[in-house]
Protein backbone atom coordinates (compact mmCIF):
# COMPACT_ATOMS: atom_id res chain seq x y z
CA UNK A 1 0.00 0.00 0.00
CA UNK A 2 1.42 3.68 -0.56
CA UNK A 3 -0.23 6.75 -0.85
CA UNK A 4 -0.86 8.27 -3.68
CA UNK A 5 1.02 11.63 -2.88
CA UNK A 6 4.16 8.93 -3.01
CA UNK A 7 3.44 7.29 -6.26
CA UNK A 8 2.19 10.74 -8.02
CA UNK A 9 4.88 13.20 -9.12
CA UNK A 10 2.46 15.99 -9.39
CA UNK A 11 -1.49 15.69 -8.37
CA UNK A 12 -2.62 19.61 -9.29
CA UNK A 13 -6.53 20.72 -10.09
CA UNK A 14 -7.50 23.54 -11.86
CA UNK A 15 -10.19 25.23 -13.71
CA UNK A 16 -11.41 23.91 -17.19
CA UNK A 17 -13.28 27.28 -18.44
CA UNK A 18 -15.68 28.64 -15.14
CA UNK A 19 -17.91 26.22 -15.08
CA UNK A 20 -15.49 22.87 -15.04
CA UNK A 21 -12.96 21.53 -12.28
CA UNK A 22 -10.34 19.31 -13.40
CA UNK A 23 -7.65 17.08 -11.67
CA UNK A 24 -4.28 15.89 -12.91
CA UNK A 25 -2.56 12.98 -11.35
CA UNK A 26 0.91 12.18 -12.79
CA UNK A 27 3.36 9.62 -12.62
CA UNK A 28 7.18 9.51 -13.24
CA UNK A 29 7.02 6.38 -14.89
CA UNK A 30 4.66 3.75 -17.04
CA UNK A 31 4.61 1.12 -14.17
CA UNK A 32 3.42 4.00 -12.07
CA UNK A 33 1.03 4.78 -14.07
CA UNK A 34 -0.08 1.42 -15.06
CA UNK A 35 -0.07 0.23 -11.20
CA UNK A 36 -2.44 2.88 -10.41
CA UNK A 37 -4.76 2.65 -13.42
CA UNK A 38 -4.91 -1.07 -12.51
CA UNK A 39 -5.93 -0.59 -8.66
CA UNK A 40 -9.23 1.24 -9.77
CA UNK A 41 -8.72 3.68 -7.06
CA UNK A 42 -9.69 6.65 -9.12
CA UNK A 43 -12.55 5.35 -10.50
CA UNK A 44 -16.13 7.33 -11.00
CA UNK A 45 -17.39 5.89 -7.96
CA UNK A 46 -14.75 6.62 -5.97
CA UNK A 47 -14.42 10.25 -6.72
CA UNK A 48 -18.15 10.78 -6.61
CA UNK A 49 -18.66 9.02 -2.84
CA UNK A 50 -15.13 11.24 -2.17
CA UNK A 51 -16.28 14.93 -3.22
CA UNK A 52 -20.32 14.30 -3.03
CA UNK A 53 -20.53 14.01 -6.55
CA UNK A 54 -23.43 11.75 -8.62
CA UNK A 55 -21.31 8.83 -10.21
CA UNK A 56 -22.13 9.81 -13.90
CA UNK A 57 -21.07 13.63 -13.51
CA UNK A 58 -17.48 12.35 -13.05
CA UNK A 59 -15.42 11.89 -16.07
CA UNK A 60 -12.11 10.04 -15.68
CA UNK A 61 -9.42 10.01 -18.66
CA UNK A 62 -6.57 7.59 -17.92
CA UNK A 63 -3.92 9.02 -20.57
CA UNK A 64 -0.84 7.14 -21.20
CA UNK A 65 1.07 9.55 -23.15
CA UNK A 66 1.61 11.57 -19.82
CA UNK A 67 1.67 8.79 -17.53
CA UNK A 68 -1.35 11.02 -16.34
CA UNK A 69 -4.95 10.42 -15.21
CA UNK A 70 -7.48 12.93 -15.44
CA UNK A 71 -10.65 13.67 -13.60
CA UNK A 72 -12.54 15.85 -14.91
CA UNK A 73 -16.55 17.16 -13.24
CA UNK A 74 -18.64 20.04 -12.84
CA UNK A 75 -18.14 22.74 -10.54
CA UNK A 76 -20.55 22.55 -7.75
CA UNK A 77 -20.40 26.34 -8.30
CA UNK A 78 -19.36 28.21 -11.09
CA UNK A 79 -15.56 30.59 -10.38
CA UNK A 80 -16.24 33.05 -8.93
CA UNK A 81 -19.58 33.38 -7.48
CA UNK A 82 -20.84 34.20 -4.34
CA UNK A 83 -20.34 30.79 -2.70
CA UNK A 84 -17.29 30.11 -4.64
CA UNK A 85 -13.86 29.52 -1.98
CA UNK A 86 -11.50 28.75 -4.64
CA UNK A 87 -11.35 30.56 -7.89
CA UNK A 88 -8.86 29.20 -9.69
CA UNK A 89 -10.00 25.36 -8.36
CA UNK A 90 -6.37 25.28 -7.40
CA UNK A 91 -6.54 23.70 -3.99
CA UNK A 92 -9.30 20.79 -5.06
CA UNK A 93 -7.11 18.03 -5.55
CA UNK A 94 -6.08 18.05 -1.91
CA UNK A 95 -9.28 15.42 -1.02
CA UNK A 96 -6.66 12.58 -3.24
CA UNK A 97 -3.37 13.18 -1.66
CA UNK A 98 -3.68 10.74 1.07
CA UNK A 99 -5.64 8.01 -1.47
CA UNK A 100 -4.17 4.57 -0.09
CA UNK A 101 -3.24 2.54 -3.62
CA UNK A 102 -2.90 -1.20 -3.62
CA UNK B 1 4.29 26.41 -47.45
CA UNK B 2 5.91 23.44 -45.93
CA UNK B 3 7.44 24.43 -42.97
CA UNK B 4 6.07 27.61 -40.05
CA UNK B 5 8.22 28.99 -37.30
CA UNK B 6 6.13 30.31 -34.84
CA UNK B 7 7.16 32.22 -31.57
CA UNK B 8 5.24 32.56 -28.00
CA UNK B 9 7.14 35.17 -25.98
CA UNK B 10 5.20 34.75 -22.91
CA UNK B 11 1.67 32.46 -22.24
CA UNK B 12 0.23 35.63 -21.03
CA UNK B 13 0.75 39.51 -21.84
CA UNK B 14 2.02 41.23 -18.92
CA UNK B 15 3.55 37.99 -17.08
CA UNK B 16 6.69 38.39 -18.63
CA UNK B 17 9.85 37.18 -20.36
CA UNK B 18 13.88 37.24 -20.63
CA UNK B 19 14.70 39.83 -23.27
CA UNK B 20 17.93 37.41 -23.95
CA UNK B 21 15.21 34.62 -24.35
CA UNK B 22 13.52 36.63 -27.24
CA UNK B 23 16.81 37.49 -28.86
CA UNK B 24 17.58 33.78 -28.99
CA UNK B 25 13.83 32.84 -30.62
CA UNK B 26 14.29 35.55 -32.91
CA UNK B 27 17.88 34.28 -34.31
CA UNK B 28 15.93 31.45 -35.42
CA UNK B 29 13.76 33.69 -37.82
CA UNK B 30 10.63 33.11 -36.94
CA UNK B 31 7.47 33.62 -39.22
CA UNK B 32 5.48 35.50 -36.81
CA UNK B 33 4.91 36.33 -32.79
CA UNK B 34 1.94 35.43 -30.97
CA UNK B 35 0.66 36.69 -27.90
CA UNK B 36 -2.30 35.47 -25.56
CA UNK B 37 -3.87 38.29 -23.57
CA UNK B 38 -6.56 36.95 -21.07
CA UNK B 39 -8.34 34.00 -19.32
CA UNK B 40 -11.29 33.84 -17.46
CA UNK B 41 -9.28 32.25 -14.90
CA UNK B 42 -9.04 34.85 -13.00
CA UNK B 43 -12.66 35.00 -11.87
CA UNK B 44 -15.51 37.29 -13.18
CA UNK B 45 -14.69 40.75 -12.05
CA UNK B 46 -12.37 41.35 -14.55
CA UNK B 47 -14.85 40.98 -17.63
CA UNK B 48 -17.28 42.09 -15.53
CA UNK B 49 -15.44 45.44 -14.30
CA UNK B 50 -13.24 46.16 -17.50
CA UNK B 51 -10.27 46.23 -15.10
CA UNK B 52 -7.05 44.52 -15.87
CA UNK B 53 -5.39 41.05 -14.27
CA UNK B 54 -2.16 41.79 -14.81
CA UNK B 55 -1.01 45.91 -14.29
CA UNK B 56 -0.56 47.78 -17.13
CA UNK B 57 3.23 48.73 -16.49
CA UNK B 58 3.67 44.89 -16.76
CA UNK B 59 1.98 44.45 -20.25
CA UNK B 60 3.26 47.57 -21.74
CA UNK B 61 7.26 46.14 -20.75
CA UNK B 62 6.22 42.84 -23.03
CA UNK B 63 4.30 44.52 -25.63
CA UNK B 64 6.88 47.20 -26.14
CA UNK B 65 9.72 44.30 -26.84
CA UNK B 66 7.67 42.24 -28.64
CA UNK B 67 6.51 44.66 -31.62
CA UNK B 68 10.04 45.90 -31.54
CA UNK B 69 11.17 42.66 -32.39
CA UNK B 70 8.41 41.59 -35.15
CA UNK B 71 8.56 45.05 -36.52
CA UNK B 72 12.51 44.53 -36.98
CA UNK B 73 12.01 41.41 -38.83
CA UNK B 74 8.74 42.30 -40.44
CA UNK B 75 7.00 39.58 -39.34
CA UNK B 76 3.26 39.81 -37.94
CA UNK B 77 2.49 39.95 -34.40
CA UNK B 78 -1.03 38.78 -33.06
CA UNK B 79 -2.26 39.43 -29.88
CA UNK B 80 -5.56 37.44 -28.61
CA UNK B 81 -7.90 38.13 -25.62
CA UNK B 82 -7.04 41.90 -25.13
CA UNK B 83 -7.02 42.15 -22.33
CA UNK B 84 -8.21 39.78 -19.45
CA UNK B 85 -11.72 39.73 -20.83
CA UNK B 86 -11.63 41.09 -23.99
CA UNK B 87 -14.19 43.28 -24.13
CA UNK B 88 -14.01 46.82 -25.80
CA UNK B 89 -13.29 48.75 -23.11
CA UNK B 90 -10.30 46.14 -21.78
CA UNK B 91 -9.12 45.61 -25.76
CA UNK B 92 -8.38 49.49 -26.37
CA UNK B 93 -6.68 50.08 -23.26
CA UNK B 94 -3.88 47.28 -25.42
CA UNK B 95 -4.27 48.87 -28.73
CA UNK B 96 -3.45 52.95 -26.45
CA UNK B 97 -0.53 51.13 -25.63
CA UNK B 98 0.50 49.77 -28.78
CA UNK B 99 -0.21 53.31 -30.49
CA UNK B 100 1.75 55.21 -27.74
CA UNK B 101 4.90 52.73 -27.98
CA UNK B 102 4.97 53.11 -31.58
CA UNK B 103 4.96 56.57 -31.60
CA UNK B 104 7.83 56.56 -29.35
CA UNK B 105 9.86 54.05 -31.14
CA UNK B 106 8.84 55.83 -34.43
CA UNK B 107 7.56 52.79 -35.76
CA UNK B 108 4.93 53.05 -38.36
CA UNK B 109 2.28 49.78 -39.57
CA UNK B 110 -0.83 49.09 -40.14
CA UNK B 111 -2.97 47.60 -37.00
CA UNK B 112 -5.52 45.43 -37.39
CA UNK B 113 -8.33 45.49 -34.48
CA UNK B 114 -11.09 42.85 -33.51
CA UNK B 115 -14.07 43.72 -31.68
CA UNK B 116 -14.98 40.82 -29.52
CA UNK B 117 -18.49 42.25 -27.74
CA UNK B 118 -21.20 42.35 -30.24
CA UNK B 119 -24.17 44.27 -29.75
CA UNK B 120 -27.17 43.09 -27.92
CA UNK B 121 -30.05 43.14 -30.25
CA UNK B 122 -27.84 40.99 -32.29
CA UNK B 123 -27.72 38.17 -29.14
CA UNK B 124 -31.45 38.79 -29.05
CA UNK B 125 -32.22 37.91 -32.24
CA UNK B 126 -29.99 34.97 -31.86
CA UNK B 127 -31.36 33.86 -28.60
CA UNK B 128 -34.92 34.04 -30.14
CA UNK B 129 -33.48 32.09 -33.37
CA UNK B 130 -31.92 29.57 -30.86
CA UNK B 131 -28.87 29.75 -32.17
CA UNK B 132 -27.66 30.19 -28.63
CA UNK B 133 -27.38 26.81 -26.72
CA UNK B 134 -25.99 25.57 -23.68
CA UNK B 135 -22.78 23.43 -22.71
CA UNK B 136 -22.78 21.21 -20.15
CA UNK B 137 -23.19 22.87 -17.03
CA UNK B 138 -24.42 26.25 -17.76
CA UNK B 139 -26.42 28.91 -16.19
CA UNK B 140 -30.16 29.28 -17.32
CA UNK B 141 -30.97 32.11 -19.23
CA UNK B 142 -33.81 33.89 -20.77
CA UNK B 143 -33.95 37.28 -21.88
CA UNK B 144 -33.11 39.46 -19.36
CA UNK B 145 -29.25 38.22 -19.93
CA UNK B 146 -28.92 40.85 -22.42
CA UNK B 147 -29.81 43.35 -20.54
CA UNK B 148 -28.20 42.82 -16.84
CA UNK B 149 -24.65 41.48 -18.29
CA UNK B 150 -22.06 43.84 -17.73
CA UNK B 151 -20.37 42.60 -20.88
CA UNK B 152 -21.04 39.71 -22.91
CA UNK B 153 -17.79 38.73 -25.31
CA UNK B 154 -17.98 35.58 -28.25
CA UNK B 155 -14.58 34.31 -28.78
CA UNK B 156 -13.36 34.34 -31.60
CA UNK B 157 -11.85 31.57 -34.00
CA UNK B 158 -8.83 31.89 -36.60
CA UNK B 159 -11.05 33.64 -39.33
CA UNK B 160 -11.32 37.47 -38.04
CA UNK B 161 -7.26 37.44 -37.57
CA UNK B 162 -6.97 36.39 -41.18
CA UNK B 163 -9.40 38.61 -42.12
CA UNK B 164 -7.64 41.43 -40.26
CA UNK B 165 -4.20 39.83 -42.28
CA UNK B 166 -6.66 40.28 -45.45
CA UNK B 167 -6.38 43.73 -44.99
CA UNK B 168 -3.16 44.54 -44.56
CA UNK B 169 -3.10 44.49 -41.40
CA UNK B 170 0.92 43.95 -39.78
CA UNK B 171 0.33 43.66 -36.19
CA UNK B 172 -3.19 42.46 -35.22
CA UNK B 173 -5.22 43.01 -31.37
CA UNK B 174 -8.03 41.31 -30.70
CA UNK B 175 -10.55 41.02 -28.09
CA UNK B 176 -11.93 37.43 -26.75
CA UNK B 177 -10.54 34.75 -28.68
CA UNK B 178 -9.48 31.30 -28.11
CA UNK B 179 -5.69 31.11 -27.44
CA UNK B 180 -5.18 28.91 -30.22
CA UNK B 181 -6.45 30.72 -32.73
CA UNK B 182 -3.58 33.19 -32.16
CA UNK B 183 -1.51 30.56 -33.14
CA UNK B 184 -2.99 28.52 -35.91
CA UNK B 185 -4.60 31.92 -37.73
CA UNK B 186 -1.31 32.29 -39.90
CA UNK B 187 -0.51 28.83 -40.09
CA UNK B 188 -3.91 27.29 -41.39
CA UNK B 189 -4.42 30.81 -43.71
CA UNK B 190 -0.94 29.13 -45.32
CA UNK B 191 -2.32 25.50 -46.18
CA UNK B 192 -0.66 23.77 -43.28
CA UNK B 193 -2.11 20.99 -41.73
CA UNK B 194 -4.67 21.49 -39.59
CA UNK B 195 -3.70 18.78 -36.57
CA UNK B 196 -0.35 19.66 -35.77
CA UNK B 197 -1.05 23.79 -36.53
CA UNK B 198 -3.64 23.70 -33.74
CA UNK B 199 -2.15 21.13 -31.41
CA UNK B 200 0.93 23.17 -31.93
CA UNK B 201 -1.15 26.81 -31.31
CA UNK B 202 -2.78 24.98 -28.10
CA UNK B 203 1.26 24.21 -27.03
CA UNK B 204 2.17 27.93 -27.62
CA UNK B 205 -0.85 29.81 -26.12
CA UNK B 206 0.61 29.27 -22.88
CA UNK B 207 4.60 30.15 -23.49
CA UNK B 208 7.34 27.87 -21.64
CA UNK B 209 4.69 26.07 -19.51
CA UNK B 210 5.14 22.77 -21.79
CA UNK B 211 9.21 23.04 -20.55
CA UNK B 212 10.06 20.27 -17.76
CA UNK B 213 10.31 22.83 -14.82
CA UNK B 214 8.74 26.44 -15.42
CA UNK B 215 10.86 28.98 -12.77
CA UNK B 216 9.79 31.77 -14.53
CA UNK B 217 7.40 32.56 -17.53
CA UNK B 218 9.19 32.82 -21.23
CA UNK B 219 9.35 31.79 -24.59
CA UNK B 220 8.35 28.51 -26.68
CA UNK B 221 8.97 28.08 -30.01
CA UNK B 222 7.11 25.55 -32.75
CA UNK B 223 8.30 24.20 -36.21
CA UNK B 224 5.12 23.24 -37.92
CA UNK B 225 5.43 21.29 -40.69
CA UNK B 226 2.63 18.69 -42.64
CA UNK B 227 2.61 15.71 -40.89
CA UNK B 228 4.52 17.00 -37.15
CA UNK B 229 5.58 19.86 -35.08
CA UNK B 230 8.51 20.39 -33.05
CA UNK B 231 8.42 22.62 -30.29
CA UNK B 232 11.72 23.81 -28.23
CA UNK B 233 12.62 26.65 -25.65
CA UNK B 234 15.49 29.18 -26.42
CA UNK B 235 16.15 29.90 -23.17
CA UNK B 236 19.20 27.32 -22.76
CA UNK B 237 18.26 26.47 -18.99
CA UNK B 238 14.94 24.91 -20.30
CA UNK B 239 14.05 21.74 -22.06
CA UNK B 240 10.71 20.02 -23.32
CA UNK B 241 10.26 16.48 -22.60
CA UNK B 242 8.04 14.26 -24.30
CA UNK B 243 6.53 13.50 -20.93
CA UNK B 244 6.58 17.63 -20.47
CA UNK B 245 5.05 18.33 -23.71
CA UNK B 246 2.37 15.29 -23.53
CA UNK B 247 1.51 16.72 -20.10
CA UNK B 248 0.99 20.23 -21.33
CA UNK B 249 -1.91 18.96 -23.03
CA UNK B 250 -3.87 18.57 -19.55
CA UNK B 251 -3.76 21.51 -18.45
CA UNK B 252 -7.18 23.53 -18.09
CA UNK B 253 -8.32 21.00 -20.38
CA UNK B 254 -11.60 18.72 -19.59
CA UNK B 255 -10.49 15.97 -21.73
CA UNK B 256 -6.89 15.04 -22.31
CA UNK B 257 -7.72 13.83 -25.46
CA UNK B 258 -10.50 16.62 -27.45
CA UNK B 259 -9.82 20.47 -27.69
CA UNK B 260 -13.13 22.10 -29.07
CA UNK B 261 -12.08 24.86 -31.27
CA UNK B 262 -14.90 26.69 -33.31
CA UNK B 263 -14.35 25.19 -36.37
CA UNK B 264 -13.65 21.15 -35.29
CA UNK B 265 -12.33 19.29 -32.56
CA UNK B 266 -8.50 18.62 -32.14
CA UNK B 267 -7.85 14.87 -31.28
CA UNK B 268 -4.78 13.73 -29.31
CA UNK B 269 -5.83 10.03 -28.95
CA UNK B 270 -3.12 8.89 -31.38
CA UNK B 271 -0.20 11.34 -30.90
CA UNK B 272 3.43 10.23 -30.54
CA UNK B 273 5.84 12.28 -28.83
CA UNK B 274 9.35 12.08 -29.09
CA UNK B 275 12.84 13.40 -28.09
CA UNK B 276 15.17 14.89 -31.06
CA UNK B 277 17.34 15.74 -28.54
CA UNK B 278 17.80 16.84 -24.89
CA UNK B 279 15.57 20.19 -25.23
CA UNK B 280 13.17 19.72 -28.33
CA UNK B 281 10.67 17.25 -28.99
CA UNK B 282 8.75 15.95 -31.60
CA UNK B 283 4.88 15.11 -31.81
CA UNK B 284 2.71 13.85 -34.57
CA UNK B 285 -0.04 11.97 -34.79
CA UNK B 286 -2.20 15.21 -34.15
CA UNK B 287 -5.69 15.51 -35.84
CA UNK B 288 -8.05 18.12 -36.32
CA UNK B 289 -11.87 17.50 -37.93
CA UNK B 290 -14.32 20.24 -39.22
CA UNK B 291 -17.31 19.93 -37.64
CA UNK B 292 -20.46 21.09 -39.43
CA UNK B 293 -21.97 24.02 -37.34
CA UNK B 294 -19.42 26.62 -36.83
CA UNK B 295 -20.00 28.01 -33.21
CA UNK B 296 -18.49 30.21 -30.75
CA UNK B 297 -18.48 30.59 -26.89
CA UNK B 298 -20.02 33.11 -25.32
CA UNK B 299 -18.50 34.61 -22.31
CA UNK B 300 -20.60 36.80 -19.85
CA UNK B 301 -20.85 38.66 -16.78
CA UNK B 302 -22.67 40.41 -14.63
CA UNK B 303 -23.18 42.59 -11.30
CA UNK B 304 -24.60 40.71 -8.58
CA UNK B 305 -24.31 43.76 -6.09
CA UNK B 306 -21.77 45.30 -3.58
CA UNK B 307 -19.97 43.23 -1.26
CA UNK B 308 -18.40 43.86 2.66
CA UNK B 309 -16.54 41.56 4.41
CA UNK B 310 -15.73 40.99 8.07
CA UNK B 311 -13.34 38.71 9.01
CA UNK B 312 -13.64 37.04 12.57
CA UNK B 313 -12.05 33.84 14.02
CA UNK B 314 -12.94 31.42 16.76
CA UNK B 315 -10.71 29.70 19.48
CA UNK B 316 -13.62 28.78 22.04
CA UNK B 317 -14.09 25.15 21.88
CA UNK B 318 -17.27 25.37 24.08
CA UNK B 319 -18.40 27.68 20.63
CA UNK B 320 -17.15 25.50 17.89
CA UNK B 321 -18.46 22.25 19.51
CA UNK B 322 -21.73 23.80 18.15
CA UNK B 323 -20.44 26.11 15.23
CA UNK B 324 -23.26 24.74 12.79
CA UNK B 325 -26.14 25.89 15.63
CA UNK B 326 -24.64 28.69 16.65
CA UNK B 327 -24.38 30.06 13.00
CA UNK B 328 -27.81 28.88 12.29
CA UNK B 329 -29.30 30.92 15.49
CA UNK B 330 -27.18 34.19 14.88
CA UNK B 331 -28.34 34.27 10.99
CA UNK B 332 -31.98 34.12 12.41
CA UNK B 333 -31.40 36.77 14.74
CA UNK B 334 -29.29 38.88 12.50
CA UNK B 335 -32.58 38.32 9.86
CA UNK B 336 -34.75 39.63 12.54
CA UNK B 337 -32.66 43.11 13.46
CA UNK B 338 -32.23 43.49 8.94
CA UNK B 339 -35.82 43.65 9.17
CA UNK B 340 -36.27 46.26 12.48
CA UNK B 341 -33.34 48.73 10.28
CA UNK B 342 -33.96 48.42 6.38
CA UNK B 343 -37.40 46.99 5.85
CA UNK B 344 -38.79 44.07 4.73
CA UNK B 345 -37.51 44.40 1.13
CA UNK B 346 -34.27 45.74 1.25
CA UNK B 347 -33.61 42.92 4.46
CA UNK B 348 -34.85 40.85 2.02
CA UNK B 349 -32.44 41.67 -1.07
CA UNK B 350 -29.34 41.30 1.59
CA UNK B 351 -27.04 37.93 0.97
CA UNK B 352 -25.34 36.91 3.76
CA UNK B 353 -22.61 34.19 3.76
CA UNK B 354 -20.22 32.77 5.81
CA UNK B 355 -17.28 30.91 5.10
CA UNK B 356 -16.11 28.38 7.62
CA UNK B 357 -11.79 28.01 7.27
CA UNK B 358 -10.99 25.51 9.42
CA UNK B 359 -14.03 23.68 8.29
CA UNK B 360 -14.47 23.58 4.80
CA UNK B 361 -13.67 27.03 3.83
CA UNK B 362 -11.52 25.86 0.87
CA UNK B 363 -13.41 23.03 -0.74
CA UNK B 364 -17.16 23.89 0.56
CA UNK B 365 -19.59 21.48 -0.74
CA UNK B 366 -16.82 18.93 -2.02
CA UNK B 367 -15.50 18.95 1.49
CA UNK B 368 -14.82 15.29 2.52
CA UNK B 369 -13.57 15.94 5.72
CA UNK B 370 -16.14 16.34 9.07
CA UNK B 371 -13.26 17.32 11.07
CA UNK B 372 -13.05 21.40 12.53
CA UNK B 373 -9.92 22.66 13.46
CA UNK B 374 -8.98 23.85 16.89
CA UNK B 375 -9.38 27.47 15.64
CA UNK B 376 -12.18 28.65 12.85
CA UNK B 377 -12.13 31.52 10.77
CA UNK B 378 -15.46 32.65 9.43
CA UNK B 379 -15.55 35.19 6.63
CA UNK B 380 -18.95 37.31 6.46
CA UNK B 381 -19.62 38.33 2.97
CA UNK B 382 -22.61 40.86 2.86
CA UNK B 383 -23.81 41.66 -0.39
CA UNK B 384 -26.17 43.97 -1.33
CA UNK B 385 -27.45 46.42 -4.31
CA UNK B 386 -25.59 49.24 -3.04
CA UNK B 387 -22.11 49.71 -0.71
CA UNK B 388 -23.81 51.26 2.09
CA UNK B 389 -26.60 48.82 2.64
CA UNK B 390 -23.87 45.83 2.57
CA UNK B 391 -21.71 48.14 4.88
CA UNK B 392 -24.68 48.94 6.80
CA UNK B 393 -25.92 45.25 6.64
CA UNK B 394 -22.59 44.19 7.92
CA UNK B 395 -22.07 46.36 11.10
CA UNK B 396 -25.57 45.12 12.23
CA UNK B 397 -24.69 41.22 11.75
CA UNK B 398 -21.08 41.73 12.94
CA UNK B 399 -22.47 42.83 16.24
CA UNK B 400 -25.29 39.98 16.39
CA UNK B 401 -22.46 37.16 16.17
CA UNK B 402 -20.06 38.95 17.78
CA UNK B 403 -22.04 38.53 21.06
CA UNK B 404 -24.01 35.81 20.19
CA UNK B 405 -25.19 33.41 23.31
CA UNK B 406 -24.27 29.76 23.93
CA UNK B 407 -25.90 27.95 26.48
CA UNK B 408 -23.20 27.47 28.57
CA UNK B 409 -21.76 30.25 29.32
CA UNK B 410 -24.32 32.89 31.01
CA UNK B 411 -23.77 36.77 30.70
CA UNK B 412 -22.71 38.70 27.46
CA UNK B 413 -20.03 36.67 25.87
CA UNK B 414 -17.54 37.92 23.08
CA UNK B 415 -17.57 35.01 20.60
CA UNK B 416 -15.98 36.59 17.80
CA UNK B 417 -11.53 37.51 17.68
CA UNK B 418 -11.58 40.28 14.73
CA UNK B 419 -8.19 41.52 13.38
CA UNK B 420 -9.40 44.56 11.81
CA UNK B 421 -10.00 47.49 13.27
CA UNK B 422 -13.11 48.74 11.01
CA UNK B 423 -13.77 44.95 11.27
CA UNK B 424 -15.48 45.34 7.68
CA UNK B 425 -13.82 45.72 4.45
CA UNK B 426 -15.75 47.00 1.74
CA UNK B 427 -15.15 45.24 -1.84
CA UNK B 428 -17.12 47.36 -4.12
CA UNK B 429 -19.09 45.43 -7.22
CA UNK B 430 -19.06 42.01 -7.64
CA UNK B 431 -19.98 40.01 -10.30
CA UNK B 432 -20.69 36.38 -11.53
CA UNK B 433 -20.32 35.10 -14.55
CA UNK B 434 -23.63 34.30 -16.56
CA UNK B 435 -22.65 32.45 -19.83
CA UNK B 436 -21.49 28.85 -20.53
CA UNK B 437 -23.47 28.86 -24.18
CA UNK B 438 -22.15 28.67 -27.70
CA UNK B 439 -23.45 30.88 -30.45
CA UNK B 440 -24.31 29.22 -33.87
CA UNK B 441 -22.93 31.35 -36.69
CA UNK B 442 -23.66 30.93 -40.63
CA UNK B 443 -20.70 33.01 -40.71
CA UNK B 444 -17.15 33.08 -38.62
CA UNK B 445 -17.03 36.84 -38.99
CA UNK B 446 -20.42 37.46 -38.04
CA UNK B 447 -20.26 38.45 -34.53
CA UNK B 448 -16.76 40.55 -34.78
CA UNK B 449 -15.98 43.49 -36.17
CA UNK B 450 -12.50 44.37 -37.66
CA UNK B 451 -11.21 47.84 -37.81
CA UNK B 452 -7.36 48.82 -39.29
CA UNK B 453 -5.43 51.64 -38.04
CA UNK B 454 -2.62 53.26 -40.06
CA UNK B 455 -0.28 53.68 -37.32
Amino acid sequence: MARLAELATLIRSKNAGPFTLTIDIMFGDRATYDRVVQSGVLSRARIGSIYHLREEDVKIFPYAPANAIKVTFPRPVASGDLADGDVLAGQQYAPLVDLLVE
Amino acid sequence: MTEMCVLAPTGSLGAGYRLESLRRAMAWKPDFIGCDAGSTDSGPYYLGSGALHFSEAAMRRDLQHMLAAARNARIPLLIGSAATGGADNQLSVVVGMAEDIAKQAGQHFRLGVIHSEPARDYLREKYHNKKIRPLGTAPSIDESVFDRSAHIVAVAGVEPFQAALDLGADVVISGRSTDASIFAAIPTRAGLAPGPVWHAAKVLECGAAAVVNRKYSDPLVAWIRDDHFVIEPPNPDYRCTPLSVASHSLYENGSPTELVEPSGTLYLDRVTYEAINERAVKVSGSRFESSDTYTVKLEGAELVGYQTVVIGSIRDPVILRQLESWLEGMQGTARQRLEEIFGTDDAASIQIGVRRYGVNGTLGKLEPDPRISHEVALVFEVTAHSQDLATSAAKAVTHIASHYAVPEWSGLISALAFPHSPTELNRGPVYRFNFNHVLELEDPLEPFSIETLNI
